[in-house]
């Protein structure tokens, strides 16, 4: 074996390999071929490094150098300068806010993570099996077989405090040790991986980066529940991550780390992968069991729950993938110690997908407890631009908005709740001044109406109902009673509902309604949207004293609203104005204003 | 071949090792020892890259996991080339020059193990004093 003296690493996560971090790999490889360092530099293909915002990253190692935006044609500067002469290429650092960082110590985005779901993401070739195994992979799984019953299993996880991280937040300990104690020699153990939050990416990226994790996981979870039968329930939507889990299962296989006889303990455990279309609902969890049993995805009345009577009618346990993620380090390095992570009530660390208008889009892992703003304005950068923070929304559809009043709360799944929003499965999306909040309640309600599986009627005809009145006072059509309505529906719904999505699918409007209640108000008795967003209420107007007459407003105008002489004041005509917005961009005298 | 017992699986892992460390080592602890070596066209041509590949070896063999590598550019040494600068906690930092594949070695086994300077190679001995 060749011993190599660097690595370098290339991320091949699904963002970065939209940016062509493929073709960039194998142009590393072949120049690093080329110029006779084979032996020496080792080109690997990771998992997601977080740093999404500014893919493709590169890291060196031991260099610990990290290069952020490579493209392809900068794989030559890469290796002939820092590989071949040792030099770093300067423009490729990360440049933040100030000083150039040179690695990811420097770097505020990393400085207050603490990764465990996301350890080996970035650090290791999720196709090479033997690369898992060196960084302590299946090492739990061994432990678990070799020394510990399945009680014992259950109670270290118990101890643990972990709790499920879709969403719910039920003690997974807990529900391993329900499943465990009803009867019946065939259980089986599904992995929850139908990631359907909008903007949220976390799953995704545990599955492309280290996908052994979450087979391990199965494995123990099997053991410690008595399932020789592991299910993955995956969307098709996400092809690499499908990809990388049947490379991992077959080399797992080869191994000898799933089928028969695990570790020579006479435990045999297998897992299947099925295919979901990518509907909202098939995240909830009794829905999921009837999609992979090939009927139809729609939630049943729990009780009875999936631990006495799920798949095929056999007790069965759903966790969904970062839970799994978090299960072989607790087992390795001990309950208390992932105990004396979080707060009082949540433990360990969760990861948030950051997306919207932040600086460092991307993937964050951090400790229960630390602050969203902390998250926001230290790991995020800020806002995009210099604009004014307005809110951020988490937990997707289900969750609520949070404003800078309670951005200094420390996270976790009770305080998030107190603040109207929730924990969710960890999407974070961050919204500036320029964010109406009616136009996001009505984005959330266009989508959980869509996905309402159509089974109860409170969900299925009450999200319409409430999508049509926030469409009406987004149109500027908006009646004094919408308000009331509004509420009364989304109590309603919230009561009546049968599964979690249409109890939970009122919320982004009754917590934008709670904060920014004006802004409704506004709406409908000044048919006035502050933003601009809202096209339906949005006038522009030409400054008459602004305006210089530079012809520029009515040159882009599509629908030649615009009238005006050279050098003398425009006018729109507000009749033919299709509010597309392209005078205000194209008037460089601030002469157009909005809405 | 299937693993059949977790001492099969800690031999896999051992393999792996090697590998391990060098990623690990981005992770900087208070004990970390740094070790900047000249890979510039100079050093190169001097034989830095096999001084570095010697250094990583015996680093390896005596099992340390608190040395962090560093390819640098030239220091503008180049008539000293290899040229090696060893940062160790509590030490000053020390410019060797002239690091053949054996003393790159020596340094590992004498400075970064027992903190004895190499008298002999030394270029800098005290970056203040220079």
């Amino acid at each position: 074996m060749s011993t190599y003296n660097s690595h370098i690493l290339v991320c091949g996560g699904t963002g970065c390999v939209s940016l062509e971090s493929q073709q960039l790999l194998d142009n590393l490889k072949a120049i690093v071929e080329e110029k006779g360092y084979g032996k020496e530099t080792q080109v690997v293909r990771t998992g997601c490094f977080g740093f999404c915002g500014e893919g493709p990253i590169v890291k060196i190692l031991p260099d610990n150098t990290v290069y952020v935006r490579v493209k392809p044609e900068d794989a030559r500067e890469v290796v002939e300068e820092h590989i071949v002469k040792g030099r770093q290429v300067d423009r490729l650092l990360y440049k933040g806010e100030g000083d150039t960082a040179q690695n990811d110590r420097d770097m505020e985005f990393y400085k207050k993570q603490y990764r465990i779901a996301l350890r080996n993401c970035g650090m290791i070739d999720p196709e090479d099996i033997s690369e898992y195994i060196g960084f302590r992979g299946y090492e739990a799984l061994g432990k678990a077989l070799a020394e510990m019953t399945p009680e014992q299993v259950c109670a270290t996880i118990k101890e643990s405090g972990l709790r499920g991280r879709g969403g719910g937040g039920f003690p997974t300990g807990l529900k391993w040790d329900i499943t465990r104690k009803v009867p019946g020699t065939e259980k089986y153990i599904i992995c929850n991986a139908d990631e359907g939050d909008p903007g949220a990416f976390m799953d995704r990226s545990i599955l492309e980066g280290d996908p052994h994790s979450v087979l391990e996981a199965m494995a123990i979870g099997g053991y410690a529940i008595g399932a020789n039968h592991g299910i993955i329930y995956i969307r098709a939507e996400y092809p690499l991550a499908i990809k990388r889990l049947q490379i991992a299962m077959n080399q797992a296989r080869e191994f000898g780390l799933l089928g028969k006889d695990l570790f020579g303990s006479g435990f045999d455990f297998d897992i299947q992968i099925k295919l979901g279309a990518g509907a909202f609902v098939c995240g909830e969890e009794t829905a999921l069991i009837h999609s992979v049993e090939g009927k139809r995805g729609e939630p049943t009345r729990k009780p009875p729950f999936p631990s006495e009577s799920g798949y095929r009618e056999k007790p069965t346990c759903v966790n969904n993938v970062e839970t799994y993620a978090n299960i072989p380090p607790i087992l390795l390095n001990g309950a208390s110690w992932f105990n004396s992570i979080g707060t009082a009530t949540s433990k360990g660390t969760k990861v948030f997908a950051l997306a919207g208008k932040v600086n460092n889009v991307g993937l964050v892992e951090v400790p229960m407890g630390t602050t969203l703003r902390e998250i926001i304005f230290d790991i995020g950068g800020g806002i995009r631009d210099g604009k004014k923070f307005k809110a951020v929304q988490t937990g997707g559809p289900s969750g609520g908005v949070i404003t800078e009043a309670d951005l200094d709360t420390p996270i976790d799944y009770e305080s998030l709740k107190s603040i109207g929003s929730m924990m969710g499965s960890g999407g974070m999306i961050v919204m500036d001044e320029d964010n109406c909040m009616v136009d996001i309640s009505k984005f959330y309600l266009e989508f959980t109406q869509d996905e309402s599986c159509g089974k109860c009627t409170p969900c299925r005809v009450g999200t319409r109902r409430m999508f049509e009145i926030l469409e009406r006072i987004t149109n500027g059509e908006g009646m004094e009673d919408d308000l009331h309505n509004l509420e009364q529906l989304a109590r309603m719904i919230k009561d009546t509902a049968l599964c979690g999505l249409g109890q939970t699918a009122p919320n982004p409007v009754l917590s934008t309604m709670k904060y920014f209640g004006h802004e409704y108000e506004a709406h409908i008795r000044d048919q006035h949207c502050a933003t601009g967003s809202c096209k339906g209420l949005a006038k522009y107007f030409i400054v008459a004293e602004k305006c210089v007459g530079c012809t520029a407003c009515a040159r882009v105008c599509p629908v030649k609203c615009i009238e005006g002489k050279v050098k003398d004041a425009h006018v729109i005509d507000q009749s033919k104005c299709i509010k597309c917005g392209a005078c205000f961009t194209a008037c460089k005298f601030s002469a157009v204003i909005k809405p | 071949m299937p693993i059949k017992s977790l001492d099969e699986l800690k031999k896999i892992r051992e393999e792996q090792q090697n590998k391990v460390n060098l990623r690990e080592s981005g992770n900087l602890k208070d004990d970390t020892v740094e070790v900047m070596i000249g890979l510039a066209t100079c050093g190169i041509a001097a034989g830095a890259r096999e001084t570095l590949n010697a250094i990583m070896d015996e680093i390896n063999q005596q099992g340390l996991k608190n040395v962090r590598i560093v390819r640098v550019g030239c220091m503008g040494y180049c008539h000293s080339e290899p040229v090696v600068q060893v940062n160790a906690p509590e030490m000053e930092p020390v410019l060797y020059g002239n690091v053949s594949e054996e003393k790159g070695r020596e340094i590992v086994r004498k400075h970064i193990m027992k903190k004895e300077l190499l008298e002999d190679s030394v270029l800098i001995k005290s970056f203040n004093k220079a």
